[in-house]
């Protein structure tokens, strides 16, 4: 079986090669999918650190996903329509640049996950699953009918925002930029994992009360980790608004959040590149089956059920030959 | 993906058997080689993105088959059009249209079937130099001060179809009528179309949840309000749960709607509820001249169904692309596009012209719901407006 | 807005409720007593619906119709139960939730490629349409009234199976401890496909009943699944009576909020804007109320208590 640190190095290498061969041979398309990859592989890193070290199954992290979008597209939209955003008494303007509005959607999301954890993690199991999912529904019917910003229809951004000293129009740069926060993420996640935080949130997925019993709150770890996977979730939401150059409520779907847990377990609960490995394969299976058959939906299902039955890691886990963690 | 080439073969039929399909894309594409390697026609590649999956399948697979039937009837080989699905996801209608844009470099866009994809896709394609013709969505802000150059809508302005309800309200008499529509941007686009040309007063206006299937409490609401008449625009599901509710309730004022809700594919689903249902539309499969006939008979003979008013969009849409390049390649955009706004073609609805904005100018039917033998249709009863632009046009600075 | 629109609002409330109920009896019965979270609830509704169309078309007896809708179901559930659902028990609640979101996936798409694009018909029989007038003076259509009693007959015959049958008793008790009843000699293979079918068969009756007055497409299982899961996290996971009174609960909230919200902001806001924040309201309502629920007693209104 192949160590698992190859594995990450070798779809890290991958993560590079495509791209570069991408410009090689002349297909912009190719990079705007592996960046659209990239970007579903953070939100789904910052899932992976509710779900998969600290066992949270939500069924509503779409609702980070859309707040970044969304962040990411009331600033523009104010931006580019030169009018100011009017907010409890201050009059704001409105800002094309990433860095700033990369800031914004971090800080509403890590907000709206403090919240709603401080509410959804006082319930367990199923239940938490289902209020989660009520809360991801109450945004999405909450910006369908919010007509100022497009309702249903959603906000185009025409030009996509700026990052100082790129020109993120060009499929290569905004790739690369995707890419280095990616790596980012990765890497906090990483040490997350190792730190004593996340050895503590490990132990209170797996043993809530002998972690009580050693003095420390499970629900605050959990708490924690929350915010830090809603926050990473919101950031990849702002990026997902720049790449399409538009926000919909569509972002903030169940089917969507459905979506985000396929990419992980398919990759490899808990595992460290499970989320990348999870969302590649996804992309690539919505391009190619898609080409093939109208009915592709039924493939990735009869794909998604055998990996859940027969293959229980994941992808990673099939070729580590380990099982990832227990949720 | 789905690539299918004008000529030789005039069947497109959706083939249940994907390995026959295979075998005939292989064979067609070597031909395709053959003669493209010797051939002096500049190939037109033509990119379509609509919905082909899901609950709003129906649309977009009329429109698309209402097109591939033009482009076959055309007879002309140097015309490729690439088809995806965009599932009714804004997100992967931008995706394909950057994928048509840079990877497939098609020449002109076309296909989507919802406003809200619709806006997510045009404003940036466009501004990327490519034509885009719409068979259907037509948002107000297209047809205002967004309007562009390149953009094309081929069927209608969103709000048309409601300001001829509500015009059609007016000179049938009624004066107290009760309006609904779901809570969303073209909802809210119809109710205001609708008051727009409507003289009379309001019973009563509600917007209803998108994606509602129980309408009782606002058929209760009809019922309390004293009115003489109801309208309302529920596209897809939606209207067919209404009108089999309204029909079952006895609460029998009439009903007056756009087509969405009673295009051919709908009426089947719907049944009697639906029988004398009057709705506006600008096409009907008996209007009187010979292109629309040819076409109900071709179409009918084609697919084994009657067409509906998204099927003649997509041909119309066809038939102007392909008027426009016996006059000029799409490499010549200026030519190209004076091409298109002289719409010298045969139109479904008989003469065709655009507006200063690039959207029709044309006459909007009233159409009432009957049974043909076993089949449920509809029948025009009258005219609801004539020469009808609209009202974003004068905000349009091309 | 008169006593008899009030009036009327609360029996469509109820009728609602009623229907919810018979998604959200099957639902929680499963959970219930097999631990199992089943996504694929709404694709059984769907199947029962098409089933009933597709009988109703061939035949033109809507009792046919409905006897078809039931056996389908019960059917595939019962396939679904012994080549799926077997390998799910006692893992965890993640698995569960893809697996039969895979299904969902697998059911959708094949029911469009067996069926196609389009809806299907499927009408209300003849003897069952039109209005009846109520005491009062109150119009409400027949086919509503005999959904609401449809409903409550289900709702009875469940509380007699559970309280009163052999297999009322192993279902209890394999709610309580599985692994005794198998040690007891209770076939415990058996009783899962039966309380499976029994689930899936309610799904598709709700299906085919409410497909007679909606539209009958792919996809139209999805929203009444996620009403069906809010209905029995409110009413409290593995209680019948709890399906009960929390179906009621939505179907009321959703009904009536649909109607009063607007009315109660034009109070205050001018019309427009009130119908706007009003209906936006209105949608939110039973996620909220389902949120308040939890935040109060976080299983359920009836479900076990920590």
């Amino acid at each position: 079986m192949i160590p698992e640190r190859l594995v990450n190095w070798v779809v890290f290498a991958g993560l590079l090669a495509v791209p570069l061969w991408a410009i090689v041979v002349d297909e912009p398309f190719t990079i705007t999918l592996v960046t659209r990859a990239v970007i579903l592989a953070i939100a789904a890193v910052g899932l992976n650190i509710a779900l998969g070290i600290g066992g949270l199954v939500s069924l509503g992290h779409a609702v980070f996903f859309g707040i970044g979008g969304y962040a990411m597209g009331i600033l523009a939209y104010h931006a580019q329509t030169y009018t100011s955003l009017d907010l409890f008494g201050l009059s704001l303007a409105g800002t094309k640049s990433m860095p700033i509005i990369w800031l914004v959607a971090i800080v509403v999301s890590a907000l709206a996950a403090w919240i709603i954890g401080l509410l959804s993690l006082r319930t367990s199991g199923v239940y938490f699953i289902m209020i989660t999912l009520a809360f991801g529904q109450m945004f999405y019917y909450f910006a369908i009918s919010w007509s100022t910003y497009g309702g249903e229809d959603g906000l185009s951004i025409y030009v996509r925002n700026g990052f100082p000293g790129l020109n993120t129009l060009v499929p290569i740069q905004f790739f690369g930029l995707c890419f280095a926060l990616l790596c980012i993420v990765l890497f906090l996640n990483a040490r997350l994992q190792n730190a004593p935080f996340g050895l503590a949130l490990n132990a209170a997925r797996q043993v809530p009360t002998r972690v009580e019993t050693v003095g420390l709150n499970p629900m605050r770890l959990k708490l924690v980790a929350f915010v830090i996977s809603g926050a990473i979730t919101g950031l990849a939401g702002a990026l997902f608004a720049d790449l399409n150059r538009f926000v919909s409520p569509t972002m903030f779907s169940w089917q969507l959040s459905g979506e985000l847990i396929v990419l992980i377990v398919i990759g490899g609960v808990g595992r460290l590149y499970g989320p990348v490995v999870g969302a590649c394969l996804f992309v690539a299976l919505e391009h190619w089956l898609g080409a093939l058959t109208e009915f592709w939906h039924i493939y990735l299902g009869l794909i998604l059920l055998a990996i859940v039955l027969f293959a229980r890691g994941g992808i990673i886990g099939l070729l580590t030959g380990k099982e990832g963690a227990h949720v | 993906m789905h690539r299918q080439y004008g000529g030789q073969n005039a069947s497109f039929k959706q083939s249940d058997h994907n390995g026959e399909n295979h075998m005939k894309k292989l064979l067609m594409a070597t031909a395709a080689l053959a003669i493209g390697a010797t051939s002096a026609f500049a190939e037109t590649k033509i990119g379509m993105i609509t919905t082909l999956s899901g609950g709003g399948a129906g649309l977009g697979i009329d429109v698309r088959d209402g097109f591939m039937l033009a482009i076959g009837q055309s007879g002309r080989d140097d015309i490729e059009v690439v088809i995806e699905d965009d599932q009714q996801k804004p997100d992967i209608a931008v995706q394909l249209a950057d994928k048509m844009v840079q990877s497939e470099r098609v020449d002109i866009l076309t296909g989507i079937i919802w406003s809200n994809l619709a806006m997510a896709v045009i404003p940036s394609v466009t501004a990327q130099g490519k034509f885009y013709l719409s068979p259907n969505a037509g948002p107000s802000a297209l047809a205002g001060q967004g309007c562009h150059q390149n953009y094309f809508n081929v069927a209608w302005q969103n709000d048309n179809l409601h300001e001829a309800a509500g015009a059609y309200a007016t000179s049938a008499g009624y004066s107290n009528t009760f309006i609904l529509a779901p809570n969303y941007p073209a909802g809210q686009d119809a109710l205001t179309g609708f008051k727009r040309m409507f003289k009379g007063e309001l019973a009563g206006e509600v917007y209803t949840q998108l994606g509602q299937t129980d309408y009782a409490a606002e058929i209760a609401q009809i019922r309390a309000s004293g009115a003489d008449s109801v309208f309302f625009f529920l596209p897809g599901g939606m209207g067919i749960s209404f009108l089999k509710q309204y029909a079952d309730s006895g609460v029998d004022l009439p009903v007056v709607g756009p087509a969405f809700s009673f295009d051919q594919g709908i009426l089947q689903a719907v049944g009697d509820a639906a029988l004398g249902v009057v709705n506006t539309s600008q096409w009907n499969k008996d209007i009187d001249n010979p292109t629309n006939a040819a076409f109900v008979e071709s179409f009918q003979a084609e697919y084994g169904r009657l067409p509906s008013l998204y099927a003649s969009q997509g041909f119309d849409t066809a038939n102007l692309i392909l008027s426009a390049l016996e006059k000029a390649e799409v490499s010549d955009a200026d030519a190209f596009r004076e091409a298109l706004r002289a719409t010298d073609f045969d139109s479904t609805r008989g003469a065709f012209k655009f507006g200063p904005n690039h959207h029709p100018i044309q006459t909007i039917y009233a159409r009432e719901v009957i049974k043909e033998g076993d089949v449920f249709t509809n029948k025009i009863i009258g005219v609801a407006l004539e020469n009808h632009s609209d009202v974003y046009a004068a905000d349009c600075k091309m | 807005m008169s006593t008899l629109l009030i009036i009327e609002q609360v029996l469509n409330g109820l009728q609602f409720g009623v229907m919810l109920f018979l998604m959200a009896a099957g639902l929680t019965l499963i959970f219930g007593v097999m631990g199992l979270i089943n996504l694929a609830h709404g694709s059984l509704y769907m199947i029962g619906a098409f089933a009933a169309a597709a009988v109703a078309g061939a035949t033109g007896s809507f009792v046919l119709a409905l006897a078809a809708a039931l056996a389908v179901a019960a059917i595939a559930g019962a396939l679904i139960e012994m080549t799926v659902i077997r390998r799910l028990y006692g893992k965890a609640h993640l698995d569960q939730v893809l697996a039969t979101f895979a299904l969902i996936l697998i059911f959708s798409e094949g029911t469009r490629w067996l069926f196609g694009s389009f809806p299907l018909f499927l009408d209300i029989p003849d003897y069952l349409s039109g209005p009846v007038t109520l005491p009062g003076g109150i119009q409400y259509p027949l086919y509503r009234l005999t959904l609401i009693a449809v409903g409550l007959l289900v709702g009875l015959g469940l509380w007699a199976l559970i309280e009163r049958t052999r297999i009322g008793i192993q279902i209890r008790a394999g709610e309580n401890d599985r692994e005794m009843i198998a040690a007891l000699g209770v076939d415990i293979r058996l009783l899962y496909t039966l309380v499976f079918a029994i689930g899936a068969a309610l799904a598709g009756l709700a299906g085919a009943l409410v497909g007679a007055i909606q539209s009958v497409q792919v996809g139209m299982g999805e929203p009444v699944l996620i009403l069906a899961f809010v209905v029995i996290v409110i009413g409290g996971i593995g209680s019948i009576k709890g399906a009960f009174i929390g179906a009621l609960l939505v179907g009321l909230t959703d009904t009536l909020g649909g109607i009063f919200l607007p009315e109660l902001f034009k109070l205050f806001m001018e019309p427009g804007a009130a119908t706007q924040t009003g209906s936006a309201l209105a949608s939110m309502a039973i996620y909220i109320l389902m949120s308040l629920v939890l935040i109060w007693r976080p299983t359920g209104l009836f479900g076990a208590r920590a």
